[in-house]
Protein backbone atom coordinates (compact mmCIF):
# COMPACT_ATOMS: atom_id res chain seq x y z
CA UNK A 1 0.00 0.00 0.00
CA UNK A 2 1.78 3.32 -1.37
CA UNK A 3 1.97 5.34 1.94
CA UNK A 4 2.68 9.01 2.35
CA UNK A 5 4.50 11.51 4.73
CA UNK A 6 2.35 14.19 6.17
CA UNK A 7 3.42 17.43 8.22
CA UNK A 8 0.70 18.30 10.73
CA UNK A 9 1.08 21.90 12.35
CA UNK A 10 -1.74 21.21 15.37
CA UNK A 11 -2.53 24.33 17.98
CA UNK A 12 -1.41 23.14 21.27
CA UNK A 13 -2.48 25.04 24.58
CA UNK A 14 -2.19 23.67 27.90
CA UNK A 15 -4.26 25.24 30.46
CA UNK A 16 -2.01 24.73 33.21
CA UNK A 17 1.34 25.95 31.97
CA UNK A 18 0.55 28.09 28.83
CA UNK A 19 -0.24 31.52 28.75
CA UNK A 20 -1.60 31.03 24.95
CA UNK A 21 -1.49 28.48 22.23
CA UNK A 22 1.23 27.74 20.14
CA UNK A 23 1.86 25.53 17.12
CA UNK A 24 3.39 22.01 17.27
CA UNK A 25 4.68 19.63 14.20
CA UNK A 26 4.37 16.62 13.77
CA UNK A 27 5.71 14.13 10.76
CA UNK A 28 3.80 10.95 9.68
CA UNK A 29 3.50 8.45 7.48
CA UNK A 30 0.17 7.53 6.35
CA UNK A 31 -1.49 5.36 4.50
CA UNK A 32 -3.41 7.05 1.25
CA UNK A 33 -7.09 6.24 2.73
CA UNK A 34 -6.24 7.93 6.56
CA UNK A 35 -8.33 11.06 7.31
CA UNK A 36 -7.22 13.45 9.43
CA UNK A 37 -8.32 11.72 12.78
CA UNK A 38 -6.27 8.57 11.59
CA UNK A 39 -3.16 10.78 11.87
CA UNK A 40 -3.91 12.30 15.08
CA UNK A 41 -4.35 9.04 16.61
CA UNK A 42 -0.91 8.14 15.33
CA UNK A 43 0.51 10.79 16.60
CA UNK A 44 -1.32 10.36 20.24
CA UNK A 45 -0.18 6.72 20.21
CA UNK A 46 3.00 6.98 19.23
CA UNK A 47 4.50 10.10 19.02
CA UNK A 48 3.00 12.45 21.74
CA UNK A 49 0.45 10.80 24.92
CA UNK A 50 -0.16 14.27 25.74
CA UNK A 51 -1.80 15.62 22.73
CA UNK A 52 -5.98 16.44 22.95
CA UNK A 53 -9.11 15.77 20.94
CA UNK A 54 -12.19 14.94 21.02
CA UNK A 55 -13.19 12.28 18.63
CA UNK A 56 -15.97 9.00 19.13
CA UNK A 57 -17.37 7.17 15.72
CA UNK A 58 -14.94 7.53 13.12
CA UNK A 59 -17.97 7.89 10.61
CA UNK A 60 -19.20 11.25 11.05
CA UNK A 61 -22.41 10.40 13.26
CA UNK A 62 -21.35 11.55 16.74
CA UNK A 63 -20.17 15.31 15.75
CA UNK A 64 -17.35 14.98 18.52
CA UNK A 65 -14.33 15.45 16.44
CA UNK A 66 -15.09 18.77 14.67
CA UNK A 67 -11.88 21.07 14.15
CA UNK A 68 -10.23 23.62 11.85
CA UNK A 69 -8.39 21.90 9.16
CA UNK A 70 -6.46 24.36 6.91
CA UNK A 71 -8.68 26.84 8.29
CA UNK A 72 -11.99 25.70 7.00
CA UNK A 73 -14.59 23.96 10.18
CA UNK A 74 -14.07 20.17 9.16
CA UNK A 75 -14.89 16.58 10.90
CA UNK A 76 -11.27 15.30 11.22
CA UNK A 77 -12.70 11.73 10.38
CA UNK A 78 -14.43 12.91 7.37
CA UNK A 79 -11.19 14.69 5.93
CA UNK A 80 -8.82 12.55 3.76
CA UNK A 81 -5.04 13.86 3.69
CA UNK A 82 -4.69 13.21 0.51
CA UNK A 83 -6.84 16.29 -0.48
CA UNK A 84 -4.06 18.43 1.51
CA UNK A 85 -0.91 18.99 -0.50
CA UNK A 86 1.36 20.63 2.02
CA UNK A 87 1.47 21.27 5.67
CA UNK A 88 -2.20 20.42 7.65
CA UNK A 89 -2.96 22.88 10.31
CA UNK A 90 -5.10 21.97 12.35
CA UNK A 91 -6.41 24.18 15.01
CA UNK A 92 -9.05 23.59 17.19
CA UNK A 93 -12.94 25.37 16.11
CA UNK A 94 -12.66 28.72 15.73
CA UNK A 95 -15.57 30.59 18.37
CA UNK A 96 -15.14 28.71 21.48
CA UNK A 97 -12.78 28.85 24.29
CA UNK A 98 -9.99 26.03 23.96
CA UNK A 99 -9.99 23.77 26.67
CA UNK A 100 -7.04 22.05 25.77
CA UNK A 101 -4.80 21.59 22.65
CA UNK A 102 -7.90 20.66 20.21
CA UNK A 103 -10.22 20.60 23.09
CA UNK A 104 -12.91 23.02 22.83
CA UNK A 105 -15.84 24.37 25.58
CA UNK A 106 -18.94 23.84 23.70
CA UNK A 107 -21.25 24.94 27.25
CA UNK A 108 -22.42 27.97 25.40
CA UNK A 109 -23.99 26.23 22.73
CA UNK A 110 -25.57 23.48 24.68
CA UNK A 111 -26.99 26.83 26.47
CA UNK A 112 -28.52 28.04 23.97
CA UNK A 113 -29.56 24.57 22.24
CA UNK A 114 -31.71 24.22 25.25
CA UNK A 115 -33.50 27.77 25.35
CA UNK A 116 -34.91 26.91 21.95
CA UNK A 117 -36.88 23.64 23.00
CA UNK A 118 -35.52 21.31 21.14
CA UNK A 119 -38.07 18.78 21.31
CA UNK A 120 -41.34 17.90 20.23
CA UNK A 121 -43.98 19.68 22.42
CA UNK A 122 -47.42 18.27 21.66
CA UNK A 123 -50.67 20.24 20.67
CA UNK A 124 -52.54 18.93 23.61
CA UNK A 125 -52.07 16.07 25.78
CA UNK A 126 -52.28 12.65 24.31
CA UNK A 127 -53.54 9.92 26.30
CA UNK A 128 -50.92 6.97 25.89
CA UNK A 129 -54.32 4.47 24.48
CA UNK A 130 -54.53 6.69 21.42
CA UNK A 131 -51.78 5.55 19.90
CA UNK A 132 -48.90 6.83 17.97
CA UNK A 133 -48.99 9.76 15.67
CA UNK A 134 -49.28 9.83 12.00
CA UNK A 135 -47.52 11.50 9.77
CA UNK A 136 -47.85 11.17 5.82
CA UNK A 137 -44.58 11.16 3.90
CA UNK A 138 -45.17 15.26 3.18
CA UNK A 139 -45.77 15.76 6.53
CA UNK A 140 -41.69 14.15 7.37
CA UNK A 141 -40.44 15.77 4.49
CA UNK A 142 -40.95 19.35 5.28
CA UNK A 143 -38.78 18.91 8.15
CA UNK A 144 -36.34 15.97 7.42
CA UNK A 145 -33.60 17.33 6.35
CA UNK A 146 -33.13 19.85 9.51
CA UNK A 147 -33.35 16.75 11.76
CA UNK A 148 -30.04 15.36 10.51
CA UNK A 149 -27.95 17.93 12.46
CA UNK A 150 -25.40 15.90 14.26
CA UNK A 151 -24.40 19.11 16.91
CA UNK A 152 -20.89 19.17 15.34
CA UNK A 153 -20.60 23.16 16.07
CA UNK A 154 -19.38 23.41 12.83
CA UNK A 155 -21.80 25.67 11.47
CA UNK A 156 -20.87 28.26 14.70
CA UNK A 157 -17.24 28.26 13.91
CA UNK A 158 -18.02 29.24 10.02
CA UNK A 159 -20.34 31.70 11.20
CA UNK A 160 -18.86 35.50 11.70
CA UNK A 161 -22.11 36.71 13.05
CA UNK A 162 -21.44 34.32 16.12
CA UNK A 163 -17.31 35.07 16.03
CA UNK A 164 -18.37 38.99 16.52
CA UNK A 165 -21.71 38.94 18.23
CA UNK A 166 -21.05 36.04 20.91
CA UNK A 167 -24.77 36.63 21.99
CA UNK A 168 -26.45 35.13 18.86
CA UNK A 169 -28.08 31.80 19.30
CA UNK A 170 -26.72 30.39 16.03
CA UNK A 171 -26.89 28.45 13.25
CA UNK A 172 -27.60 24.60 14.58
CA UNK A 173 -30.11 25.55 17.36
CA UNK A 174 -32.16 27.82 15.13
CA UNK A 175 -32.14 25.06 12.54
CA UNK A 176 -33.40 22.30 15.39
CA UNK A 177 -36.13 25.21 16.45
CA UNK A 178 -37.37 25.43 13.32
CA UNK A 179 -37.10 21.70 12.62
CA UNK A 180 -39.61 21.51 15.68
CA UNK A 181 -41.76 23.99 14.28
CA UNK A 182 -41.74 22.71 10.92
CA UNK A 183 -43.34 18.90 12.57
CA UNK A 184 -47.24 18.14 12.69
CA UNK A 185 -46.68 16.56 15.65
CA UNK A 186 -45.81 19.84 17.42
CA UNK A 187 -47.60 22.50 18.81
CA UNK A 188 -44.35 24.56 20.91
CA UNK A 189 -43.67 27.27 18.14
CA UNK A 190 -45.07 29.74 20.28
CA UNK A 191 -42.95 29.07 23.16
CA UNK A 192 -39.69 28.81 21.08
CA UNK A 193 -40.73 32.23 18.85
CA UNK A 194 -39.68 33.88 22.15
CA UNK A 195 -35.63 33.14 21.25
CA UNK A 196 -35.52 32.35 17.69
CA UNK A 197 -37.74 36.18 17.05
CA UNK A 198 -35.71 37.77 19.51
CA UNK A 199 -33.03 40.06 18.57
CA UNK A 200 -30.24 37.55 19.55
CA UNK A 201 -32.59 35.33 17.23
CA UNK A 202 -32.61 34.96 13.61
CA UNK A 203 -32.45 38.66 13.34
CA UNK A 204 -28.68 38.78 14.11
CA UNK A 205 -28.29 36.48 11.05
CA UNK A 206 -27.17 38.46 7.93
CA UNK A 207 -27.40 35.31 5.65
CA UNK A 208 -23.47 34.80 5.38
CA UNK A 209 -24.39 31.80 4.19
CA UNK A 210 -21.25 29.85 5.84
CA UNK A 211 -23.25 27.61 7.96
CA UNK A 212 -24.66 25.53 5.36
CA UNK A 213 -21.34 25.71 3.17
CA UNK A 214 -19.71 23.65 6.05
CA UNK A 215 -22.33 21.42 7.53
CA UNK A 216 -21.53 17.82 7.11
CA UNK A 217 -24.69 16.66 6.79
CA UNK A 218 -26.12 19.05 4.42
CA UNK A 219 -28.60 20.60 7.08
CA UNK A 220 -28.93 23.98 5.85
CA UNK A 221 -29.07 26.26 8.52
CA UNK A 222 -29.02 29.23 6.65
CA UNK A 223 -32.52 27.79 4.53
CA UNK A 224 -33.92 27.10 8.34
CA UNK A 225 -33.11 30.90 9.85
CA UNK A 226 -34.46 32.75 6.51
CA UNK A 227 -37.78 30.72 6.41
CA UNK A 228 -37.91 31.61 10.46
CA UNK A 229 -37.46 35.04 9.72
CA UNK A 230 -40.44 35.13 6.86
CA UNK A 231 -42.31 33.20 9.65
CA UNK A 232 -41.58 35.44 12.33
CA UNK A 233 -41.91 39.04 10.11
CA UNK A 234 -45.78 37.19 9.21
CA UNK A 235 -46.75 37.12 12.42
CA UNK A 236 -45.84 40.46 13.39
CA UNK A 237 -47.56 41.61 10.17
CA UNK A 238 -50.88 39.59 11.68
CA UNK A 239 -50.25 40.94 14.98
CA UNK A 240 -49.79 44.28 14.49
CA UNK A 241 -52.56 45.07 11.17
CA UNK A 242 -55.01 41.88 11.67
CA UNK A 243 -55.60 41.80 15.65
CA UNK A 244 -58.50 40.82 14.95
CA UNK A 245 -56.79 37.07 14.17
CA UNK A 246 -55.85 36.63 18.01
CA UNK A 247 -57.61 34.65 19.45
CA UNK B 1 -13.23 10.97 40.02
CA UNK B 2 -14.01 14.13 37.75
CA UNK B 3 -10.62 16.39 38.29
CA UNK B 4 -11.36 20.15 38.09
CA UNK B 5 -10.11 22.28 35.75
CA UNK B 6 -7.02 23.57 37.31
CA UNK B 7 -6.37 26.68 34.19
CA UNK B 8 -8.20 28.83 31.81
CA UNK B 9 -10.03 28.23 28.94
CA UNK B 10 -8.24 30.20 26.47
CA UNK B 11 -10.51 32.56 24.03
CA UNK B 12 -8.48 32.93 20.88
CA UNK B 13 -9.32 36.96 19.68
CA UNK B 14 -11.31 37.91 16.67
CA UNK B 15 -9.65 39.73 14.24
CA UNK B 16 -10.66 41.16 10.68
CA UNK B 17 -8.67 38.73 8.87
CA UNK B 18 -12.11 36.55 8.57
CA UNK B 19 -13.20 38.10 5.58
CA UNK B 20 -9.91 37.03 3.95
CA UNK B 21 -10.12 33.31 5.41
CA UNK B 22 -12.28 31.86 2.61
CA UNK B 23 -13.75 33.29 -0.72
CA UNK B 24 -17.16 32.78 0.82
CA UNK B 25 -16.69 35.38 3.32
CA UNK B 26 -15.00 38.13 0.86
CA UNK B 27 -18.57 37.68 -1.57
CA UNK B 28 -20.87 38.32 1.05
CA UNK B 29 -18.48 41.18 2.11
CA UNK B 30 -19.26 42.52 -1.53
CA UNK B 31 -22.86 41.63 -1.34
CA UNK B 32 -23.26 44.06 2.10
CA UNK B 33 -20.71 46.63 0.23
CA UNK B 34 -23.05 47.02 -2.24
CA UNK B 35 -25.64 48.28 -0.47
CA UNK B 36 -23.40 52.22 -0.47
CA UNK B 37 -23.37 52.10 -4.46
CA UNK B 38 -27.42 51.50 -4.09
CA UNK B 39 -28.05 53.89 -1.53
CA UNK B 40 -25.51 56.30 -2.91
CA UNK B 41 -27.53 56.04 -6.39
CA UNK B 42 -30.88 56.30 -4.19
CA UNK B 43 -29.83 59.91 -2.54
CA UNK B 44 -28.48 60.61 -6.82
CA UNK B 45 -31.95 60.30 -7.67
CA UNK B 46 -33.20 62.11 -4.40
CA UNK B 47 -31.28 64.97 -5.59
CA UNK B 48 -33.07 64.76 -9.43
CA UNK B 49 -36.09 65.14 -7.85
CA UNK B 50 -35.45 68.10 -5.84
CA UNK B 51 -33.56 69.88 -9.10
CA UNK B 52 -36.72 68.90 -11.19
CA UNK B 53 -38.62 70.76 -8.57
CA UNK B 54 -36.11 73.46 -8.67
CA UNK B 55 -37.02 74.52 -11.90
CA UNK B 56 -35.75 73.76 -15.75
CA UNK B 57 -32.12 75.27 -15.01
CA UNK B 58 -31.86 73.43 -12.08
CA UNK B 59 -33.15 70.18 -13.67
CA UNK B 60 -30.52 70.76 -16.40
CA UNK B 61 -27.92 71.48 -14.24
CA UNK B 62 -28.48 67.83 -12.64
CA UNK B 63 -28.70 66.41 -16.38
CA UNK B 64 -25.54 68.07 -17.04
CA UNK B 65 -23.46 66.99 -14.26
CA UNK B 66 -24.91 63.13 -15.00
CA UNK B 67 -23.01 63.31 -18.28
CA UNK B 68 -19.60 64.02 -16.20
CA UNK B 69 -17.03 61.11 -16.18
CA UNK B 70 -16.89 60.71 -12.56
CA UNK B 71 -20.64 60.38 -12.43
CA UNK B 72 -20.62 57.79 -15.48
CA UNK B 73 -18.12 55.72 -13.65
CA UNK B 74 -20.21 55.81 -10.44
CA UNK B 75 -23.36 54.96 -12.45
CA UNK B 76 -21.00 52.04 -13.92
CA UNK B 77 -20.00 50.86 -10.62
CA UNK B 78 -23.55 51.19 -9.01
CA UNK B 79 -24.72 49.75 -11.75
CA UNK B 80 -22.54 46.41 -11.45
CA UNK B 81 -23.04 46.19 -7.77
CA UNK B 82 -26.84 46.81 -8.17
CA UNK B 83 -26.28 43.36 -10.53
CA UNK B 84 -24.53 41.29 -8.42
CA UNK B 85 -26.62 41.86 -5.15
CA UNK B 86 -29.85 41.10 -7.24
CA UNK B 87 -28.32 38.11 -8.78
CA UNK B 88 -26.81 36.91 -5.93
CA UNK B 89 -29.79 37.26 -3.47
CA UNK B 90 -32.17 35.79 -6.48
CA UNK B 91 -30.26 32.66 -6.15
CA UNK B 92 -30.44 32.58 -2.22
CA UNK B 93 -34.36 32.69 -2.91
CA UNK B 94 -35.02 29.04 -2.78
CA UNK B 95 -33.74 28.76 0.38
CA UNK B 96 -36.08 30.90 2.02
CA UNK B 97 -38.96 30.51 0.82
CA UNK B 98 -39.04 26.62 -0.36
CA UNK B 99 -42.37 25.80 -2.15
CA UNK B 100 -43.73 21.90 -1.02
CA UNK B 101 -45.81 20.98 -3.66
CA UNK B 102 -47.63 17.34 -2.49
CA UNK B 103 -44.37 15.24 -1.12
CA UNK B 104 -42.01 17.00 -2.79
CA UNK B 105 -40.23 20.67 -3.00
CA UNK B 106 -40.10 22.53 -6.13
CA UNK B 107 -36.60 22.67 -7.70
CA UNK B 108 -34.44 25.58 -6.90
CA UNK B 109 -34.27 26.42 -10.24
CA UNK B 110 -37.97 27.10 -10.95
CA UNK B 111 -38.27 29.38 -7.65
CA UNK B 112 -35.02 30.91 -8.48
CA UNK B 113 -35.92 31.14 -12.54
CA UNK B 114 -39.63 33.19 -11.47
CA UNK B 115 -37.49 35.44 -9.55
CA UNK B 116 -35.37 36.11 -12.55
CA UNK B 117 -38.28 36.47 -14.59
CA UNK B 118 -40.19 38.98 -12.62
CA UNK B 119 -37.17 41.02 -12.66
CA UNK B 120 -36.97 40.83 -16.10
CA UNK B 121 -40.52 41.58 -16.84
CA UNK B 122 -40.29 44.89 -14.50
CA UNK B 123 -37.04 46.31 -15.77
CA UNK B 124 -38.41 45.49 -19.52
CA UNK B 125 -42.27 47.42 -18.08
CA UNK B 126 -39.66 50.32 -16.91
CA UNK B 127 -37.66 50.74 -19.99
CA UNK B 128 -40.95 50.70 -22.21
CA UNK B 129 -42.59 54.08 -20.07
CA UNK B 130 -39.15 55.11 -19.80
CA UNK B 131 -39.52 55.40 -23.60
CA UNK B 132 -37.02 52.85 -24.85
CA UNK B 133 -38.51 51.64 -27.19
Amino acid sequence: MAERKVELEVLRYNPETDSEPHFQRYSVSCPEEWVVLDALNHVKETLDPTLSYRWSCHMAVCGSCGMMIDNEPKLACKTFLRDYPGVIRVEPLRHFPIQRDLVTVPDDFIAKLARVKPYLIPKEPRPLEAGEYRQTPAELKRYKQFTLCINCMLCYAACPEYGLIPDYIGPAALSLAHRYNQDSRDGGRGERQEEVASKAGVWECSFVGACSEVCPEHVDPAAAIQQAKIQSTVDWYKEHLMPWLKK
Amino acid sequence: MAEEMSGKPYLRPISSEWIFRHPRYLRYMVREFSCLFIGGYTLLLVAGLKSLSDGRAAYEAFLECLRSPASIVFQVLALAFAAYHSITWFNLTPKAMPLQLGEDFLPDAAIAGAHFAAWAVLSLAVLYFAGAF
